[in-house]
């Protein structure tokens, strides 16, 4: 499979049993190791299906996915967890860090998920990230003594915490202002170009995709198009 | 650290007002449990102990005499139409001595102590009562009964002059230590012994009945020369004392009567008080199960959302699994730790408050370490136990659904 990190392959989901809907209609999709794509569509077109399958949280009905180059069909739950937690990062819009644990402690979280214990080096490695997106000051604070921003750059440097070759992001501005947003995105934008994450962004902001280097549009559960632009 | 320790650690301390509420429901529950369990166990201890204070574990005698019918000799057939029961006269077990000797090798058995006994009068001046005459060894007698802690004056050394009576005696005939008293059994044999000693065994009917002399003395008065009439018996373990009598009896032919069957009331009742203490424990155990269980539900709905979160970020279903039965297993733990000391602390301030007009306790509550151990590991038990469905559903919990919805 290349050097892809996410490949879909005729990728159908419906979800009911007597009354069936088909969310996803037949998705080919192959994102390059440390490309910064994002995923756009209206309300309804099967964006956080899609997410929800490529972050390996479902399954599809059909088809084929492969992550990090490792097929996922034949996996089961615990493959499955195993692999998400290798390969994947992830992001999401309430940024969903653990209220009870510090910023330091929610970053350290995927390598002590990993692990399977606590480690005394994983406190630098997190220190480091949180110093990466600004942050090294607030390491021992709690998500509720932070800002929206902060709380998503915290959700950021989780994310990398594993160093995965794949960050799923969804909708991760969509609850800040505009000058937040951008910081966000700058911090995105940094670790993809430093350290060659691919990320693929699921947005509503126009703006934003644009910005990317590639906007895949979902409309209907199908890929209506897929262009590569250059990034402003 | 395991991951799922420090999880249920973080989730405890992040629950905390839960937490706190919980843990002190359980230490409510255990503080019940080790209180009620030690102030039974003292009670019952206290009321055997006041029973076994005047009474052998077991008392082994000869069979009773039965008259059997009488019968040709040929066809066996009936002669007499009706048999009078016989009446049962002072008898010695045969072959005591061996007797004696196949007991005390017994592995059950402590003490054995053969002893003559028969009714008898004391007299002294104007005053006669009616006693029951114990022919003993002072030395193995004394390991049957409490007697040498129970002396209130003299020495408990009955021999061949000297006789050890109770207090109620004592102050019924007017006699102290160095008076004499004339003992005259129903046979008609008398003789004179000098008071050696009064005892307390804290029974005024024994107090006011026994006269204990030196085994020969009491052979001689009963006209049983050279026999016993029964071999009283210690057991180590007090409630196996039906067993050992049942042993006994297999072993000699022998009557073996154990203090369990001469006080089947006692025992029912103790019976009846340890399943009653048994099932309010039942019912603590289970409200604590519950409680323990309904907030861990309540925090499972709560935590769904950060649930989905670690299973999205590569933590496995059994951790999540781990992560509540350790904070079920915790609170039982916790709970323990302060239900104990408060259950201990209970007992102390019981023991304060009921006294006897003495100023003695009225009976001793011991918390043993034994009774913490297991009350602990029952509380433990009972919340992984508890906490096995909630952690099972939250194992359960689809991550993309727990996200979306949480």
């Amino acid at each position: 499979m290349g050097d892809a990190v996410l490949q879909l392959e005729g990728v159908h989901k419906s979800f009911g049993t007597k009354v069936v809907t088909e969310v996803l209609k037949g998705i080919d999709l192959r994102v390059e190791r440390g490309e910064f794509a994002a995923l756009v569509g209206p309300s309804g077109s099967g964006k956080s299906t899609l997410l929800n399958i490529i972050g390996l949280l479902d399954r599809p009905t059909q088809g084929r996915l492969a992550v990090a180059g490792e097929e996922t069909t034949a996996l089961d739950d615990a493959g499955l967890t195993r692999l998400r937690g290798r390969a994947l990062g992830f992001v999401f819009q309430f940024h969903h860090l653990l209220p009870g644990l510090s910023a330091c402690e929610n970053v350290m979280m995927p390598l002590i998920a990993a692990r399977g214990r606590t480690a005394d080096e994983m406190r630098p490695r997190a220190v480091a990230l949180l110093a990466r997106v600004g942050l090294a000051e607030k390491a021992e604070s709690r998500p509720s003594e932070m800002s929206g921003g902060q709380q998503q750059r915290v959700a950021i440097a989780r994310a990398l915490a594993l160093s995965p070759p794949l960050v799923l992001a969804d909708e991760p501005t969509g609850n800040l202002d505009t000058k937040t947003a951008d910081q966000i995105f700058g911090v995105m934008r940094e670790f993809n170009r430093e350290l060659g994450v691919a990320f693929l962004i699921v947005t509503h902001d126009p703006r934003l995709a644009a910005r990317c280097d590639r906007t895949i549009d979902l409309v209907d559960g199908r890929i209506v198009s897929d262009r590569r632009q250059t990034a402003t | 650290m395991p991951i799922s320790w420090f999880l249920a650690l973080r989730f405890f301390r992040e629950g905390r007002l839960q937490s706190v509420l919980i843990v002190a429901g359980v230490s409510v529950g255990v503080a019940v449990m080790v209180f009620l369990s030690a102030l039974i166990d003292g009670l019952q201890q206290s009321l055997v102990e006041q029973t076994l204070g005047t009474q052998a574990h077991i008392v082994v005698r000869p069979p009773d005499e039965v008259a059997r019918p009488m019968r040709t000799s040929d066809d066996h057939v009936a002669i007499a139409a009706r048999v009078e029961q016989t009446a049962q006269r002072a008898r010695s077990i045969v072959g005591w001595q061996q007797v004696v000797e196949g007991l005390a090798a017994m592995p059950d058995v402590t003490a054995v102590s053969p002893t003559v006994s028969g009714p008898a009068v004391a007299i002294r001046g104007n005053a006669t009562r009616a006693v029951v005459l114990y022919g003993v060894d002072p030395e193995r007698f004394a390991r049957i009964y409490p007697v040498r802690r129970r002396m209130i004056a003299g020495r408990f050394e009955p021999t061949g002059t000297a006789c050890v009576i109770g207090r109620e005696l004592a102050a019924d005939l007017g006699v102290g230590v160095g008076d004499k008293v004339r003992l005259t059994a129903v046979g008609g044999v008398s003789d004179v012994y000098a008071v050696g000693g009064v005892f307390d065994l804290g029974n005024r009917e024994v107090n006011r009945r026994w006269v204990v002399v030196a085994t020969r003395g009491a052979q001689t008065l009963l006209d049983l020369v050279g026999g016993v009439s029964s071999v009283e018996v210690r057991v180590r373990e007090i409630f196996a004392a039906d067993r050992v009598a049942a042993d006994i009896t297999a072993r000699t032919g022998l009557v073996a009567d154990s203090w369990m069957r001469t006080n089947a009331q006692l025992l029912t009742a103790l019976r009846s008080q340890s399943s009653s203490s048994q099932m309010i424990q039942f019912f603590v155990i289970l409200a604590v199960a519950m409680g323990i269980a309904s907030v861990l539900v309540v925090s499972v709905v709560q935590k769904g959302k950060e649930i989905g979160i670690l299973r999205a970020m590569g933590t496995a279903r059994r951790t999540v699994l781990w992560i509540f039965l350790l904070q079920g297993g915790t609170v039982g733990l916790l709970g323990s730790a302060v239900g104990a000391a408060m259950g201990a602390g209970l007992g102390a301030l019981f023991q304060s408050l009921a006294r006897n007009a003495d100023g003695s306790p009225t009976f001793p509550i011991a918390v043993s370490a034994a009774l913490v151990l297991r009350s602990a590991a029952i509380a433990t038990v009972t919340g992984v136990l508890a906490a096995a469905l909630p952690a099972r559903s939250a194992a359960r919990l689809d991550p993309a659904v727990a996200i979306r919805n949480g």
